[in-house]
This record gives C-alpha cells, sequence and structure tokens, in this order.
C-alpha cells in the first residue's frame, strides 16, 4: 500500500495517472449473437467459457479425447481449460513441456493412434515452430499414405489477434500462413455461441483443424449460449447484415469493427452495406461472398494481419475472377500494415471502423 | 498470493503476514528450507558441493558397446545367445540377404532409369531384422527412411516394395510419393515421410494414445545419428519421459549423415550419452549383431510396457552403401573404408557365420537361395515395371476426408483442359479407372 502510494505520489505529474491499460478504449464494440428459443436453455457465457464448456463436452463423450499444451492442467493463460483435469482424470488434460513442435508432433501421433487429440498452443504467435508438424506432417498425412493413415482426429488451438497491449508477439493472426496449406482446415470464430458449436465440430471433423480463437473476446464477448450439445457448420459464411451496395468480409473480432462501419456507412452515408463473417478460412465459402458480391457490386476486405499476402489478397483474387464484370470498384482492402505489430502504436495499425469506413466511402465513390 | 507480495513489499511485510501462520507449521517450513542437508529447489535437489569443479565429458569413457557374437558370429557369453529356433535364424538370415539382392536391383533399375530414385540398406540390416523380431507384429512402427528390412520381416512382399518404388496402380499409396517411403496399415508401419525428425513426436504421441487405451502394445520409433539433431529428437525424448509413453528409440548411428560424419554432427557420447539426461533407460549395442539389437530391443519392449516408460536403444553400424541414388560416397569418404566395413563387419556375414558353425546353412543351400532369391526379386520387379500408373485424377484425392468444392472444381478444370492437349500428357501410361 504504501509502495503504491509512493509510486503514485512521485511518478506522475499533478497526481494523474497516463491512462491504464485497462481504461485504453477498445478498438470495437462487441455485438452478441442471439439464438432463437428452440434452441433450449442458455447460459451466460462469455469466450473462455464457451470453449471450455465445448471441450468439456467433447471429453464428457469421446473417451479416446485428451486435451495437452503448455499449462492447461491448472486451466490455461486464458482459462480455458478450468475444472476439465478434475472433471476428466490427469491422464486426459495434462501439461506438455514448453515445445510447440512437440505439442503438434504429439498431437498427430496420438490423432494417428486413434485418440482425439486436442492440442493448445499458448499464443498463435508461437506455433511456427510447430508449422513443419502442421504442415509437412499434418497436413499431408492422408495424402501422402493413399489414404491409409490420416490424424484426422487432431484438433490445434491458439488464442490470436490484437488485444490492445499484445505487441509484437502476443498479437499476430497467422491464418494466412496455414490457408496455403492443402489438408488443414482454419476456423475463426466471432463470438462464444459460434465458438462452442465451431470448436465441436472441428474436434469431430475428419480433418486435422486449426481453431483460433481472438484473445480480446475471451472475456469481453459475452452471448447466451444454448447449454445443449451442438455443432455449427464448417466452411460456411454467415451473412449478418443484409445489403445491397457494398459488401464487407472479415473474421473474429474485425466482425465487429465491421458491424458498426455498417451502422456509420449507413447513418453517415446512407450505404447500405452487407455483412459476412468467413468464419472459414480454409476451406472458404466463396460461393456466399461471390453471390454477395455479384448483387452489391462492391467488396471490402478487412483484417489484422498484414496486407500482403494477407487472406484478403486470396479473397480478392478468387472474387474478382468470379464477379469481374459485377465490379463496379476495385476490391479494396483494409488491413495491417506490411509491418511487425507494434506496441505503442496498435491505434495507428489496427484496421480501425475510420479506415474501413473511409475505404467505403472511395468505394460508393468510385 | 504470498509470493507475489514477499516480492513486492520487502522483507518488513514477511512478518506482518506470517502472523497469519500457525507458529507449528512455521517451524516446519523452516525445517523444509534448512539449506545445511540438500538443496531444496524444485527443479533438482542432489547434494552440494564447495568444489569449484566443470565436468569434462571427454575424461569419461562412452556408454559401452552391447554385443553377443564377435565378428566371426561366435556367441562369447553364451547366456547372451537368444536361443533362436533354426527357423527363426534362418529367416532372419533369408530376409536379410533378400532385403540386400532387392536393394541390389532396384538400385541399379533407378540407374538405368526405370525408378527415380532408391535408397539401399547395405550394412544396416541386421538393426531391421534384430529389432523387428523382438516386437509384436501389431507394434506400431514409425521410421525415417531405412528401416526396409523391418517391412519385409513383417511380410511386405517384393511386389508392394517394387509398387511402391515403381509408383504403380497397386501402389498401397497411390502414387504419391518417392520410391521407398512405404507405408502399411495392416503391419503396422506408418508411411514414411521425407522430414526428418517428425516422426519422433508423433511416436512418442502414438505410444501415449496406446498407454490410454490398454491395448498392450507399444511404438517403435528409428531414426539415425544425423537425426537426433533435429528438434524434433530433443522435443520426443523430453515428452516421452515426461508423460510416461511406452516407446522404443532406436538410433541407427551408421557413421553418416549423406556426407556428413559422426564427428561434425556431435561432440557428445552419441545419441545414447543423451539417454540418461531425458531420465531414459538406455543402451548402446552393435547394430551389427543380429542377436544383440534382438536381445536389446526384446528387453526394451518388456521395460517399456511393464513399467510404462520410454527406452533409448543406439545401434552402432556403418553404411555401406551411399546415401542414396543421388549421392556419390566417394567424394567423402575412401573406398577403402567402405571396404573394410564391407569385407570385416557386416551382419549378413556374421550371422552366416553363426549359422555354419551351428551346422544351419551349408555352401549349396547359400548357392540355392542366392539364386532363388535372385529370380524372385527379378519377376516381382518386372511385374512391376508392366502395370500402369493410377488413375491421374488421383492427383485431387486424399487431400481432404471428403473432396471440398474448390479442389472438386480445380479437378474439373484440368479434366477440360487434359480433354483438349490430351496429345500433351502421357495418358497412355495412366490407368483410365
Amino acid at each position: 500500500m504504501a509502495l503504491r502510494n509512493f509510486i503514485k505520489r512521485n511518478l506522475f505529474l499533478n497526481n494523474k495517472c497516463p491512462l491504464r491499460i485497462s481504461q485504453r478504449l477498445s478498438h470495437f464494440t462487441f455485438v452478441p449473437d442471439t439464438v432463437s428459443a428452440s434452441e433450449g436453455e442458455t447460459q451466460r457465457m462469455n469466450l473462455f467459457q464457451a470453449i471450455n464448456n465445448s471441450l468439456d463436452i467433447a471429453l464428457t463423450q469421446d473417451p479416446t479425447a485428451v486435451i495437452f499444451g503448455e499449462d492447461v492442467a491448472f486451466g490455461g493463460v486464458f482459462r480455458c481449460t478450468v475444472g476439465l483435469q478434475e472433471k476428466h482424470g490427469k491422464s486426459r488434460v495434462f501439461n506438455t513441456p514448453l515445445c510447440e513442435q512437440g505439442i503438434a508432433g504429439f498431437g498427430i501421433g496420438a490423432a494417428t493412434a486413434g485418440a482425439t487429440a486436442i492440442a493448445e498452443i499458448q499464443f498463435a504467435d508461437y506455433i511456427l515452430p510447430a508449422f513443419d508438424q502442421i504442415c509437412n506432417e499434418a497436413a499431408k498425412y492422408r495424402y501422402r499414405s493413399g489414404g491409409i493413415y490420416d490424424c484426422g482426429s487432431l484438433t490445434i488451438r491458439a488464442p490470436c489477434s490484437a488485444v490492445g497491449h499484445g505487441a509484437v508477439y502476443h498479437s499476430q493472426s497467422p491464418e494466412a500462413f496455414f490457408a496455403h496449406c492443402p489438408g488443414l482446415k482454419v476456423v475463426v470464430p466471432r463470438g462464444p455461441i459460434k465458438a462452442k458449436g465451431l470448436l465441436l465440430s472441428c474436434i469431430r471433423d475428419k480433418n486435422p483443424c486449426l481453431f483460433f480463437e481472438p484473445k480480446i473476446l475471451y472475456r469481453s464477448a459475452v452471448e447466451q449460449v444454448p447449454v445443449k450439445e451442438y455443432t455449427m457448420p464448417l466452411s460456411k459464411a454467415d451473412i449478418l447484415v443484409e445489403g445491397d451496395d457494398i459488401t464487407l468480409v472479415g473474421w473474429g473480432t474485425q466482425v465487429h469493427v465491421l458491424r458498426e462501419v455498417c451502422q456509420l456507412a449507413k447513418d453517415q452515408l446512407n450505404v447500405s452495406c452487407e455483412l459476412i463473417d468467413l468464419v472459414t478460412i480454409l476451406p472458404w465459402d466463396k460461393e456466399t461472398i461471390a453471390q454477395s458480391v455479384k448483387k452489391t457490386g462492391r467488396l471490402l476486405i478487412a483484417h489484422e494481419a498484414p496486407l500482403t499476402s494477407g487472406f484478403g489478397a486470396e479473397i480478392a483474387a478468387s472474387i474478382q475472377h468470379e464477379c469481374f464484370l459485377n465490379l463496379e470498384a476495385p476490391i479494396e482492402r483494409v488491413t495491417g500494415f506490411d509491418t511487425p505489430f507494434p506496441h505503442m502504436f496498435e491505434p495507428f495499425y489496427m484496421p480501425d471502423k475510420w479506415r474501413c469506413l473511409e475505404a467505403v466511402k472511395k468505394l460508393v465513390n468510385y | 498470493m504470498l509470493p507475489i507480495r514477499l516480492a513486492c513489499y520487502g522483507i518488513r511485510s514477511v512478518a506482518v503476514s506470517c502472523k497469519r501462520i500457525n507458529i507449528g507449521s512455521l517451524s516446519q517450513v523452516a525445517r523444509e528450507f534448512s539449506s545445511d542437508e540438500r538443496p531444496q529447489f524444485p527443479g533438482s535437489r542432489s547434494q552440494w558441493t564447495e568444489k569449484l569443479e566443470f565436468i569434462r565429458p571427454d575424461l569419461y569413457d562412452g556408454i559401452p558397446v552391447y554385443r553377443v557374437m564377435d565378428r566371426k558370429g561366435k556367441v562369447i557369453d553364451p547366456s547372451q545367445d537368444p536361443q533362436l529356433s533354426q527357423e527363426t535364424v534362418i529367416k532372419m538370415y533369408k530376409c536379410m540377404t533378400q532385403l540386400n539382392t532387392m536393394d541390389r536391383i532396384l538400385y541399379e533399375s533407378q540407374r538405368q532409369g526405370r525408378i527415380s530414385f532408391y535408397m539401399t540398406n547395405y550394412g544396416e540390416e541386421g538393426t531391421h531384422i534384430g529389432s523387428a523380431a523382438a516386437l509384436d507384429p501389431k507394434d506400431l512402427i514409425f521410421g525415417q527412411y531405412r528401416e526396409a528390412g523391418t517391412l519385409m520381416w513383417r511380410g511386405f512382399t517384393l511386389d508392394q516394395f517394387m509398387n511402391q518404388c515403381y509408383g504403380n496402380v497397386d501402389d498401397g499409396g497411390k502414387g504419391k510419393q518417392m520410391p521407398v517411403h512405404y507405408g502399411s496399415k495392416e503391419l503396422n508401419f506408418v508411411t514414411i515421410s521425407s522430414p526428418l525428425g517428425t516422426q519422433m513426436p508423433q511416436a512418442v504421441g502414438a505410444a501415449y494414445a496406446y498407454k490410454r487405451s490398454q491395448n498392450g502394445l507399444c511404438v517403435m520409433c528409428y531414426f539415425g545419428e544425423g537425426t537426433s539433431s533435429e528438434g524434433d529428437a530433443h522435443a520426443a525424448l523430453n515428452f516421452s519421459a515426461t508423460l510416461d509413453c511406452p516407446v522404443i528409440f532406436f538410433c541407427r548411428n551408421n557413421g553418416y549423415a549423406i556426407s556428413t560424419p559422426s564427428k561434425e554432427q556431435y561432440r557428445g557420447d552419441g545419441i545414447a550419452g543423451r539417454g540418461p539426461a531425458y531420465g531414459m533407460l538406455t543402451i548402446r549395442v552393435d547394430g551389427n549383431d543380429v542377436f544383440a539389437v534382438y536381445n536389446a530391443t526384446l528387453k526394451a519392449r518388456q521395460v517399456a510396457l511393464s513399467e510404462m516408460r520410454p527406452v533409448l536403444i543406439e545401434a552402432m553400424t556403418y553404411r555401406i552403401g551411399h546415401h542414396s541414388t543421388s549421392d556419390d560416397s566417394t567424394a567423402y569418404r575412401s573406398v577403402d573404408e567402405v571396404r573394410y566395413w564391407d569385407e570385416r563387419d557386416t551382419p549378413i556375414a556374421r550371422l552366416r557365420h553363426y549359422l555354419v558353425q551351428k551346422g544351419w546353412w551349408q555352401d549349396s543351400q547359400e548357392k540355392e537361395w542366392k539364386e532363388d532369391c535372385k529370380r524372385q526379386v527379378m519377376t516381382a520387379f518386372a511385374r512391376a515395371e508392366k502395370k500402369l500408373k493410377p488413375n491421374w485424377k488421383e492427383v485431387f484425392t486424399d487431400v481432404y476426408h471428403e473432396m471440398p468444392s474448390h479442389i472438386r472444381e480445380q479437378m474439373k478444370q484440368m479434366e477440360e483442359h487434359v480433354q483438349k492437349y490430351a496429345e500433351h500428357y502421357p495418358l497412355k501410361n495412366f490407368s483410365k479407372d
């Protein structure tokens, strides 16, 4: 207490603290999904609770399912595995040594030998040592063996994306690296309801899946989540807002940024936006996007990952091919810059609603 | 909370927070934390020393090499003779020699442009057959690429080997991979992949799954001494020990990783020297002694399964052949060195001596078997060569469990293209089914 006061009195002019980390303005407002009453009883859950629930269901129903990674035993650094070791036992929920390539390789082997392997990588920024195992091995296991071996029952989860203060190594969105690897599935949820269903789908999917969870949503994304067991389809994009003038595409946290952009565009520009959450990055739902762009004639893609070869590039290339004659304007991408993710300058780096709104303006006035 | 508060507030606060601790437990804590007897660090509690002394690895003898037979096939300590039946030992001998014959013919076939690539197993046949014979046929094998003898022992036919090398319509791998990338579900041999060492942590995960399923089986993981330098090797050894996995790590230390000799691969006591550091049961064996390999593997398997722990076997041997058909080892080692091993110490010669001394094998049988072997290999070879390749549309299969629409779309586009430009594609070599 004395120390705290000492710091306050002596290190800040006029007794004013600089804006505390937790008070820095979030660049988005989370908009919860809702479900119809026919989905039955719901419970208020945030993202990590919904993921915890999904993992619990997976372990309860599949006796071969195991969860492993760094620090998962006590509940995980983001609390996604709280209570699971206690409930399902030490042989099913356990810590591994600190080694991502080992975690991925171990998971592949366990899956090959018949277990449902659910691996956790502590931060998506640290998934790169596992790149060889994921892309050279997991993704190719079925293909290279002529189908006699596979690691389809492997799922790898990792927290991703900006969190306000994560800087270079706690903010990355690496989906584009893996989108370039045939044989994998890559999924990014926008909230608790989607996450619970999508994660269960990934766990049950007969292909190795990467599930990237936007960490800023772990606590801030709260929804009334159905308590029952349910899955959500992979490779199906969600049209969240219908509109006629321009199509906006994003995933994860960015979906909520784009929601605000839709509202701002309506209010300030009288522009009607169609908002699509891509949900699955690989294999991605080209059909839904193409249909939308054929209607609107304009496409804006936004993602936190850097511009060059970000997944927006793939969408842009494919959609200009599919919808060339329907386009009223070039396809626009609003993304992180081609730099590593900076610390202090995060507000200037992010594809925020103002950069996106400006892009909408440009496209409708093209 | 206590440790954090101690760090932030300094010693004065300890007295304050300790007031809440019962006096009895405080003195127990004080006793446990006494640094008089042993160090109390959570990471290691060995012994104290006041001598400033660095461990000098060069002053320690390496881990000894376990052997049963001498180079003339004579059992040195009769208690170590595994007392295998005549039938089994002859099967071992025939398997090694058949492998050797197949290697010679397939190596030649690459030289003649019939297959694209090949890797021989010369000099290491003992490591394959000795270890495979000691396993349960249902134990899962993860290999590197120079373990064809383990597959042969389990019953992979000459046709199956050839079909994979030719990538023809009967290749179990559907023509997807280079030669020697064998795989077999029935024989519990996971399909080989080119990246080195990746199989090692996978073997650990598989062993963990086997442990959980209580199927009484273990996992066998082969790798070379070069591969042991890969990060995946370290990961695997550490994970296997910390997670108590029934996996046998079998290192074929054959002296070379392509052109890199083992003295440029490591500075310590080989791969066996690392085992104890990981907390693992370890042995070094003479890889050219089939019985030593057999005994060590059999014991390793027993321990792995009864104690649920990994075991490390380093089999010392010599790579008599080139690394592959893309290599000419005269560029980095002397012909004399190779000749020395080929003439003085091969697993095949040593086992033959043993057989002859036992009266189980005669010169006439040797001649007959050599010819029979060659004939079998040649006919399988001719069969494989005549077959068509799989339908070219297999390019698009097995990427996923189900074919997604974007791959189907690409297949359709290529179908249209091939139809239009048919004369520019080697369609006649590919099956129409």
